[in-house]
């Protein structure tokens, strides 16, 4: 792709993204026109000296709105190019930024909190911390069970992946069956299928500079990640110290993976197939490959958000069952193209 | 001309390689002079591959040294080693979809740091590389869609992008048709840089090497000319097969063949 077809894609999809995000601020139980969204933030921001909008409105529209749709996008782009950094980390197609055991530690730790009322004295934060704790010991069990001799295999890293995942998930299962709350239960579903329901400026900032800094890292070692997919021999014959390489992608995804997840429950499929879409339209080398799937990640998202808050309302459904009924069959789509080859190389 | 002449010289001392106690090479010493086509011939399981593999450093020897100018190539930076020494190994597995252009930049990597773009430097390197391996009209094309042979140049002209004084190639022709084989052959040879390369065909190797090194049960059994090497009781004795030798009428080059 040449530069200047490249800036267009980039400059209409992120119109695209600003033009959900709006439309995501409007829908709701109260409607809420766009130009009183644009005057709400310019008065806010003092670029404006007064305002037509209520207080009740401008309450719904900052601290309520507009923290949920940056989180959204946040959340969707860090899942995106997490899954595309780990496809490449362990050269498959079908690895999503969960293989190394990240969703199902964050389960271990969500559960507990609200089941078993761990870290109780963390207050409001104790879910967030405990998933993230999850998510990051999980991590560190598959990376240590995958070394053999000081090096680690990736076939290894992703088979002890699924296999602690496993483990995982039964405990999960176990407080969940040993429970006696109903609402409890209910309340682990929900988390576990994500939602971004909590959204507050609070819990925006965290994500937002970790997304900054991994994205940033990410992009400039595009070209180590392109080297990643010719095979592990020819990248180290490149110059690429491909240990030291593989234990900063792990280590910096899995950060970006757990905070993500800690702040909005384990979102499916965004980190498997925002990756292919991006490579199947604009192709495989990661210097475009991470920006654009950051911004469709954030589009995605933003827009299942939507959804998740008006489909059933007033009850809010989990993102995760839209992410996955969207996901899944455009997946399927995908795979019966015969252009695309998937990743299998040969 | 591409290359800057450096007197660069490869050497390999006592080199052991031991895997679960089997012994795969024993004590191999040999000295690589610079500038010339090295072919390594041998039968299977004779080390050959395991050998390449040591010199470009994805395998650590059991004991022994390789150097590289003199310098232990397992102290050299790995960009240092691999702005000298550029590869083309069996599989290459490329996934998803490059473009040719694209590939071949990624021959750049060694001289790249966090913050560097693709300068006009680069964009020239790349460009030349293609037209010397002869993959310039497909610039834009995706992997994916080309043939075998095709791919193999591509990797080649990677490797050509990265500017070093050696280049080692792992059975460069297998799967390519004659015509194939013939060209790459023909365009590696030309290069003005230390080659070495595991080659199956003996042929090929009598008619392109400066010089063959015959390996056998993981030691070095021989290394000369082709002219030195490439004989009937040596054949014979390492592959074991009845072996014939005669001169190529068309190219006066030693031809081979076999019988059993």
């Amino acid at each position: 792709m040449n530069k200047s077809k490249y800036s267009l894609w980039i400059s209409l999809l992120v119109i695209v993204l600003l033009g959900s995000m709006i439309g995501a601020i409007m829908v709701g139980s109260v409607g809420i026109t766009p130009s009183l969204i644009v005057e709400v933030i310019l008065y806010k921001l003092g670029i404006l000296e007064q305002t037509n909008a209520t207080n009740a409105q401008q309450i719904i529209i900052l601290e309520i709105r507009v923290p949920r749709v940056l989180l959204a996008a946040i959340v969707g782009a860090s899942l995106a190019i997490c899954g595309a950094a780990i496809q490449a980390l362990v050269k498959n197609s079908i690895a999503d930024p969960y293989i190394l055991g990240v969703s199902s530690g964050a389960s271990v730790g969500a559960t507990s909190v609200i089941l078993l009322g761990t870290f109780s004295f963390l207050g409001m934060y104790a879910l967030s911390f405990a998933a993230f704790l999850g998510a990051i010991s999980a991590v560190i069990i598959v990376f240590f069970l995958a070394r053999v001799g000081g090096r680690s295999s990736m076939i290894r890293l992703l088979l002890s992946g699924i296999a602690v995942s496993m483990v995982l998930s039964a405990v999960t299962n176990f407080m969940l069956m040993m429970s006696k709350e109903q609402g409890g239960i209910q309340a682990v579903m929900h988390w576990m299928l994500g939602s971004l329901g909590g959204a507050k400026w609070s819990n925006v900032w965290i994500p937002f500079f970790t997304f900054f800094i991994v994205f940033t890292l990410l992009t400039l070692s595009y070209r180590k990640l392109n080297a990643l997919l010719l095979g592990e021999e020819t990248a180290a014959t490149l110059g690429i110290n491909i240990e030291r390489f593989r234990i900063f992608i792990i280590l910096i995804v899995s950060l970006l993976t757990g905070v993500a997840v800690a702040v909005s429950g384990s979102i499916g499929f965004v980190g498997l197939i925002v990756p292919h879409i991006v490579r199947m339209l604009f192709g495989t080398n990661y210097k475009i490959v991470l920006p654009l799937s950051a911004i469709i990640g954030a589009i995605f998202i933003v827009c299942a958000d939507v959804g998740a808050r008006v489909l059933i309302a007033p009850e809010e459904m989990p993102i995760g069952i839209i992410t996955a009924l969207c996901g899944g069959p455009f997946f399927i789509w995908l795979l019966r193209r015969q252009r695309y080859a998937m990743g299998e190389g040969e | 001309m591409l290359w800057e002449r450096v007197s660069d010289i490869l050497q390999l001392q006592q080199l052991e390689f031991t895997v679960e106690e089997k012994q795969i090479l024993k004590n191999i010493s040999l000295t690589i002079n610079e500038g010339k086509f090295i072919g390594i011939i041998g039968p299977n399981g004779s080390g050959k591959t395991t050998m390449l593999k040591i010199v470009y450093r994805h395998l650590k020897q059991t004991s022994g040294s390789v150097t590289l100018h003199e310098k232990e190539i397992w102290d050299i930076p790995p960009k240092k080693l691999a702005q000298q020494m550029a590869v083309v190994s069996q599989d290459s597995p490329v996934l998803f979809d490059f473009t040719v252009k694209e590939l071949v930049m990624m021959g750049r990597t060694p001289y790249k740091k966090w913050l560097s773009t693709d300068n006009s430097e680069d964009f020239n390197i790349v460009e030349k590389s293609m037209k010397l391996a002869n993959v310039f009209h497909l610039a834009d094309c995706t992997l994916n869609n080309l043939s075998g042979g095709e791919k193999k140049r591509v990797m080649l002209a990677r490797a050509l992008a990265q500017q070093t004084n050696i280049l080692v190639l792992d059975e460069p022709t297998n799967h390519l048709d004659i015509e194939h084989q013939l060209n790459l052959m023909d365009l590696v040879k030309d290069l003005p840089i230390t080659i070495i390369a595991a080659l199956h065909d003996l042929n090929l190797a009598a008619a392109f090497c400066d010089e063959v090194i015959v390996m056998n049960d993981g030691t070095v059994y021989m290394q000369g000319t082709p002219q030195q090497v490439l004989t009937k009781q040596t054949l014979e004795e390492v592959f074991r097969v009845q072996v014939g030798v005669s001169t190529n009428p068309y190219t006066n080059k030693i031809h081979l063949y076999y019988y059993t």
